[in-house]
């Protein structure tokens, strides 16, 4: 049992080490550690033009990707290397932010169900950051429960014509292309009339409005869609699968092993022992040091279990399960923690932005940010599903809308 | 990165599992309950023929001299378990203590017979109620002799010698603790069975009048060491809390599939998926910062304290949750004596306070962390 690298991994590290310090972009490494969290705030510049400098430079040096063939701009590496990678590139991975679900999840769609004229064409410009993509997922009605969405496709000659709203869409207002589910059947059930495409967000009848968050930023959008034509030619698998097209897609959600999520906990104990009461510093007190506690065990727990998860890499297998669990542990935890932060402030805890007292501290952007966290990409509540269901083995839900034509199901509550 | 037990500690594990699926059923675990004795004597001589208690101990006094990683996967299954018998006080600690603090001498002497379990060894450190510390230790060791009173000591009944932190300052600080080995059969040495929440683990007063006592490390030191050995020890109980509580999670499982309610599994609920849910991540971190444990503990690492008190208070967190949840799970039933389920719900609440409270612990933590200041 040793944290070491293998001779090939650290050479690997080693590697990637010292192209990232002859080229990582020096100018942005202050703003991005200091930034509000959740945020990137480049003091006025531009952080999508920054954001794709950087990747575009990462790429041409076969730092993109790093997972995916030569071919489609990637570097043909193992998983492990992915992990060293991210692992070195530190902060600068903040600048990627835009380009996730196209790399994490749009991309892998398309390795298995586009034409191979499409990837090349397609493939290699997403690795350079050179065209954004997006994931049209969610509506209005259809969160959790996906297979619920109702935006229309309709067959027209050569073409499809869509229909419909979607939501939470993140980076929509910067992408140039997405892959997009619609229904295509609402007379089968729900699971079964759905059907995937990609097209580009430039086509006509495309309109993409910026949702404004409670953290006053906009990364998510709704996307409406007014008889917007999609060639056939660009249908990602057969008409009706849709639905297992798009379980390919989440299943690459998986993407942040070795990257950890955040917890915040680091800038609460930092926070704990400068902030002081009425006794001495926050971190002499007998409550607040029993609530760091069990903040602490359950970071270091995430930070072991991803250390299991690279290991599982690191000899060539899959990680288990355990790696569901990050998200559903770091979302509540940094809510909490944001909370207890601001409460050791008190009153003045209430201000924020420039005019917070602990100008060190970000945990008024972290509380409204957290909230997200518990929501976006499967909540805490389908989480626990998915744990219970296939790392327990315990029995799906009951679906009552399972057997019923799409048409059929009822849309309001009372 | 190798962040993983080895083929071999892990074909010990499953060896472990198998011995004690067979020798260590539940229904063994009753028979100590109910009294038929203080712990397994079947069982413990099986654990020492195959070896187990031995495993970390050199070679050269008696034992294996393969690791404390293979301790490791031994105290998990140990855990899993329930295993009545005193594995916990005779290796993590009193042999702990020995190879830690003991002269040539006494590791001579008591090595060889704590890895073949010819010899049941403990520490005595709780005087009353509260946390150990410096302070309330009234026990007082002078010219050789020690008197006073120990309350509880595990496997304080069955040993046959018992290290006692004594005081040999007035001011009761850190400087003034030292240990001292006691031969049970000596002189002025009184125990009494105590009843506690858990009687599968069995548990004494020990009382001292007058009694001859041999030193085991430098005099003023006995806190420290006694630090160290906890730091180990706490590591090494870890295990067997999470052992136990992956075990307690399975036996919830399995009844939320078999029982049925309303029509369905009441596996099939989401508020018992949901707890479940929270039980196996509770049990997966638990389970994580042990293996940080074990990598402190084996490399020897300078960060053991700190990688300890995680490993004890995450351990300790998971085996609680689960063992009361798995209760939950039961219903009704799982309030039951004929229910295992309480067998687990007391381990888990004995464990929790063995080496020290989890309040405790977690104060200990902080401590650490901010020696290091490196959270």
């Amino acid at each position: 049992m040793n944290f070491e690298d293998t001779p090939q991994e650290a050479a690997f590290r080693a590697e990637a080490r010292a192209w990232l310090a002859a080229n990582a972009p020096r100018e942005y490494e202050h703003d991005l550690k200091t930034s509000p969290f959740g945020s990137v705030r480049l003091g006025g510049r531009d952080v999508i033009a920054a954001s794709k400098a950087w990747q575009k430079k990462k790429q041409e040096a076969g730092w993109a990707c790093l997972h995916w063939p030569k071919a489609y701009g990637g570097r043909g590496a193992t998983p492990i290397e992915r992990v060293i990678w991210q692992q070195e590139e530190g902060v600068f991975s903040k600048l990627s932010q835009a380009f996730i679900i196209g790399h994490g999840m749009c991309g892998p769609t398309l390795m298995p169900y586009a034409t191979e004229e499409q990837k090349r064409r397609h493939l290699p410009p997403m690795a350079s950051g050179a065209e954004i993509w997006c994931q049209l997922f969610s509506e209005p009605a259809a969160g959790s429960d996906l297979a619920g969405l109702r935006t229309r496709a309709e067959r027209d000659g050569d073409d499809w014509v869509i229909n419909g709203q979607k939501i939470w869409t993140s980076y929509a207002q910067y992408s140039d292309y997405a892959i997009l589910i619609t229904r295509t059947d609402p007379n089968v059930a729900k699971h079964k009339g759905l059907t995937m495409f990609f097209l580009s967000m430039k086509s006509p009848g495309v309109e993409v409005r910026p949702i404004r968050q409670i953290n006053g930023d906009s990364s998510f959008n709704e996307v409406y869609f007014t008889d917007v034509r999609v060639p056939d030619s660009q249908r990602l698998g057969a008409v009706g699968d849709g639905w297992n097209v798009s379980l390919t897609t989440l299943m690459n959600e998986r993407l942040s092993i070795g990257a950890g999520m955040p917890t915040g906990f680091q800038e609460l104990f930092d926070f704990c022992l400068q902030a002081q009461t009425p006794e001495g510093p926050a971190i002499d007190d007998r409550a607040v040091r029993s609530k760091l506690a069990n903040y602490a065990v359950r970071a270091s727990g995430l930070k072991y279990t991803g250390y299991r998860a690279i290991s599982a890499l690191s000899r060539g297998q899959t990680p288990g399960p355990e790696n569901s669990i990050g998200k559903l542990v770091a979302g509540a935890m940094m809510q909490d923690i944001a909370a207890l932060a601001l409460d050791l402030q008190g009153p003045s805890g209430m201000l924020a932005g420039e005019d917070r007292l602990a100008q060190d501290t970000q945990f008024q952007a972290m509380l409204m940010r957290s909230a997200a966290t518990r929501i976006e990409g499967g909540t805490d509540e389908v989480l626990r599903n998915i744990i219970a269901e296939r790392v327990l083995g315990l029995p799906a839900d009951i679906r009552v809308d399972k057997d019923v034509p799409f048409n059929k199901i009822p849309t309001r509550g009372r | 990165m190798n962040f993983e037990f080895s083929e071999e500690q892990l074909a010990l594990r499953d060896q472990a599992r198998r011995f004690l699926t067979d020798k260590c059923p539940p229904k063994a675990v009753r028979a100590i309950l109910d009294g038929k004795d203080r712990y397994d004597r079947a069982l413990w001589k099986g654990l020492a023929d195959l070896g187990f208690m031995g495993v970390a101990i050199p070679e050269e006094f008696g034992g294996l001299g393969a690791g404390h990683l293979e301790l490791c996967v031994i105290a998990e299954e140990l855990g899993r378990a329930l295993a009545p018998a005193p594995f916990s006080s005779s290796i993590y600690l009193a042999a702990e203590a020995l190879m830690l603090a003991g002269s040539e001498e006494q590791k001579q002497k008591y090595l060889p017979k704590l890895a073949s379990g010819e010899m049941i060894g403990t520490i005595a450190f709780s005087e009353g109620p509260g946390n150990p510390s410096p302070k309330n230790i009234q026990t007082v060791a002078a010219s050789g002799r020690i008197a006073g009173s120990k309350n509880p000591v595990a496997d304080g009944d069955i040993a046959d010698f018992i290290i006692v932190a004594a005081r040999t300052g007035k001011a009761g600080g850190e400087d003034d603790i030292s240990l001292f080995i006691v031969d049970v059969a000596a002189q002025g040495v009184t125990r009494t069975i105590v009843e506690t929440l858990d009687p599968t683990r069995a548990h004494a007063k020990v009382d001292f009048v007058n009694t001859p006592a041999e030193s085991l490390g430098p005099k003023g030191q006995g806190w420290r060491i006694l630090q160290d050995v906890l730091d180990r020890a706490a590591v090494l109980t870890a295990f067997e809390q999470v052992g136990g509580a992956d075990r307690a999670l399975e036996m919830a499982r399995d009844y939320a599939l078999d029982r049925m309610a309303f029509g369905r599994p009441i596996g099939s609920f989401q508020a018992i998926k949901h707890m479940l849910a929270d039980m196996y991540v509770a049990a997966t971190l638990a389970r994580s910062n042990a293996y940080y444990g074990a990598w402190a503990l084996s490399t020897g690492a300078a960060e053991l304290p700190r990688a300890a008190a995680t490993a004890r208070v995450s351990a300790t967190q998971a085996f609680q949750l689960c063992a009361k949840n798995n209760i939950q799970t039961h219903g009704g039933m799982g309030f039951t004596w004929e229910f295992d389920c309480h067998l687990y719900y007391r381990r888990a609440n004995l464990l929790a306070l063995s080496l020290g409270s989890l309040s405790q612990w977690e104060d200990k933590l902080i401590t650490r962390m901010r020696a290091t200041n490196a959270a």
